[in-house]
């Protein structure tokens, strides 16, 4: 009756196909169970409906092919800029790892909470104007359609690139393929196990698209998100234990606002991840001392200030790490639920609550970027970022150049 | 002059020395953010220089003394408690997880192995209460890989008597005309049939058994999935089980497939009778042709 109705109405200010496009899509839209998993026929089928549903607020795009020649999409989601100033961008990607369903499922209902909400929440509709969020429900399309094969796949996590020469394994892990201190740490050479990092960075279809595409817009895109399953974490970068962002306290402190959102709706807690960083040694090495031994007294030194390491282990080639690193100011992995009970095989009844909270958590982190870009209205460059820690860092700072410039010229 | 140095760092150090603040010495343009290839550059020479081989952030990483209870040592040692707690206390009707992680203390002894000491609070799935122990948990330094080693005490933790429900249980499987039998626990779809449950928790325990056996200070165990549990003939009172579990490790991403024997009574627990595990490429594709 609903659609008869808006059917109707919309007949009257457009032309016949368009509305009769809207109307279906809207059908499809309401009919559309959240709170399942679906297999890859029906998200890509979704997309479009989604599509047809919203044109003034979605549009797709396809960006890349992956290793099985499958369709990499995304939804972009935007309104029009009456002030015309330059749009930003959010990325958020889900479904890198195959079996992490969760993960999908989410950037679904993403999209369908900014549908179901720009045209009533004021704060939304502002933000959608000023920026475009760039939502891929699932990247890994082949591994994730090979989980649904049957159930011996269901815990399939890499892609399905055939076996290099001399193995008989299929897939790499792709988030261990970006370029980013690729192959460094927490990877595998054996392409038999499941952090194989691929034969060289980028070396895989699914990540060369995300980098190629987001590498176009860099400069506009204030924060990166990669959804993930599980363990209940917002991890920072870098996976890499010796280095660190510049933004580090602002990460964290922005990651820590989102779980305290994200617990205030069903009482999970989530760890914000500190990145692994033993900064100490790295700034001791960077000194290139001529006395060499003094380095293990000064890394002795570091080893009693509190080493930094994390909830997460130690790895490299993330995506999230590579959208930092090509200088995204924010950039988070979001481990949803849960905390081993099921682990990826995460009851269909968990995932309302699972996304609700997630939402929350991404639309915190999302409107804080955006404020900080977008202050009284105008755009404000969000590159440069200083460490804002105060009257001892300043001295710390200003000493350590000193014995930089001056200390060591022995 | 190095001792200049090192009496300044100590100073600062000691002003400035918080697990949160950064440390950050605008000298080493440590990606200010326009500058994406001062990242790699710098990975590249630590590399290089055998500073920082991996060995060494391994080394570093074995971290000793006071713990961050949020951080992976401490988190892994946890759920070996975990393990413990379910192998020794484990029934259909009473199953751990880790809730959180307190405090925790790490040294080593000797050559012979690290010793963790740790406060933390467990999680009782079925009954939903949360309650506190201490630990101690050893992992031995061994040639070839050992067990470790868990003393726990928890104050409360049988307050909650499922000996009724559990014997109950016990008479309603020794009964059965039917041998029970069943498969992907839980399914793909996470979903397990109401009465299925029950196996699915017996499961849980016998695998813990495993969990604790295979655990090190590089491996952090969940339950992936009971693919198959059958029961067998009841042998001297004591209910038994094939079961074939998949055990999910966080550190390596692997899948682990396990072969299990094991009884159940109530007046006994769950006792794992033979345990093998099954090779790494269990579902082996075919490899391609290669023309």
């Amino acid at each position: 009756m609903k659609s008869w109705l808006l059917g109707l109405f919309l007949l009257t200010n457009t032309d016949l196909y368009t509305t009769h496009s809207v109307v279906e899509g809207l059908e499809s839209m309401q009919n559309y169970d959240y709170t399942k998993y679906h297999p890859m026929d029906e998200i890509y089928r979704w997309m479009e409906d989604v599509e047809r549903a919203n044109p003034e607020l979605i549009s797709s795009a396809v960006y890349g092919y992956t290793y099985e020649g499958r369709n990499i999409t995304l939804l972009k989601l935007g309104l029009n800029d009456t002030a015309g100033s330059e749009k930003k961008v959010i990325w958020m990607d889900c479904g890198i790892h195959a079996r992490e369903w969760i993960a999908p499922a989410f950037c679904q209902w993403f999209v369908k909470e900014i549908v179901n909400s720009y045209k009533t929440n004021k704060k939304l509709g502002q933000m959608l104007q000023n920026l475009d969020i760039y939502v891929t429900p699932v990247i890994n399309v082949d591994g994730y359609i090979f989980t649904w094969a049957n159930n011996s796949t269901r815990l399939w996590r890499k892609s399905r690139s055939l076996p290099p020469p001399d193995s008989t394994c299929y897939g790499v892990d792709l988030n261990r393929n970006f370029k980013a201190n690729w192959g460094t740490i927490g990877v595998s050479f054996d392409s038999c196990e499941n952090t194989y990092c691929g034969k060289s960075a980028g070396s895989e279809p699914e990540a060369q698209a995300v980098m190629d595409f987001v590498g176009t817009m860099v400069n506009q895109t204030l924060c990166f998100l990669t959804i993930h399953s599980a363990g209940q974490l917002i991890l920072l970068p870098y996976g890499h234990p010796e280095i660190s962002a510049p933004n580090y306290n602002e990460l964290v402190s922005v990651g820590q606002a989102a779980a305290v959102e994200m617990k205030k709706v069903h009482g999970m807690n989530y760890t914000v991840g500190t990145s692994p960083q033993i900064l100490c040694k790295t700034y001791i090495h960077s000194l290139k001392l001529n006395f060499n031994f003094l380095q293990p007294i000064l890394k002795s030194y570091c080893r009693l200030l509190h080493p930094h390491l994390s909830p997460s282990d130690p790895n490299s080639g993330s995506s999230r790490d590579w959208a930092r690193l090509i200088g995204i100011p924010f950039s988070y992995t979001f481990e949803l639920r849960d905390k081993g009970e099921f682990g990826h095989l995460l009851p269909e009844d968990h995932i309302q609550p699972a996304c609700e909270e997630a939402y929350v958590g991404a639309l915190s982190i999302i409107t804080y970027v955006h404020d900080k870009a977008f202050k009284n209205g105008a755009v404000t460059t969000v590159k440069h970022f200083t460490l804002a820690s105060g009257f001892t860092m300043t001295i710390w700072s200003t000493i350590v150049a000193v014995f930089v410039t001056t200390g060591f010229m022995v | 002059m190095g001792l200049r140095i090192i009496v300044v760092l100590a100073v600062l150090m000691g002003v400035t020395g918080s697990p949160t603040t950064t440390v950050r010495p605008e000298t080493t343009s440590v990606d200010t953010a326009a500058h994406p290839n001062s990242i790699p550059e710098m990975a590249e020479e630590t590399g290089q220089n055998e500073v920082f081989s991996e060995e060494e952030a391994a080394e570093d990483v074995m971290a000793t003394g006071e713990l961050n209870p949020n951080h992976y040592p401490a988190q892994r040692a946890a759920k070996v408690v975990q393990h413990y707690l379910t192998t020794r206390y484990g029934s259909p009707y009473r199953l751990f997880g880790l809730h959180r992680v307190h405090s925790g203390n790490a040294e080593d002894v000797g050559d012979s192995g690290r010793k963790y000491q740790l406060e933390i609070s467990v999680h009782e799935i079925i009954s939903n209460t949360t309650q506190k122990c201490s630990a101690e948990v050893f992992f031995p330094h061994g040639q070839k890989q050992e067990s470790p080693q868990v003393q726990a005490s928890c104050e409360e933790l049988l307050n909650i008597s499922t000996k009724a429900q559990e014997e109950a249980l016990y008479q309603q499987y020794k009964m059965n005309q039917t041998l029970l039998s069943a498969q992907n626990l839980p399914d793909s779809h996470g979903h397990i049939e109401p009465d299925m449950k029950l196996l699915w928790h017996l499961g849980i325990v016998a695998s813990s058994f495993i969990m604790l056996k295979e655990s090190s200070e590089n491996t952090l165990y969940n339950m992936a999935q009971v693919a198959n549990i059958t029961q067998l003939e009841t042998e001297k009172e004591q209910l038994k089980f094939n079961c074939h579990t998949l055990l999910h490790d966080m550190v390596s991403q692997e899948i682990l497939h396990w072969k299990l024997l094991f009884a159940w009574s109530p007046a006994e627990g769950v006792k794992v009778l033979q345990m093998e595990q099954l090779p790494h490429c269990q579902h082996c594709e075919k490899p391609p042709n290669t023309n």
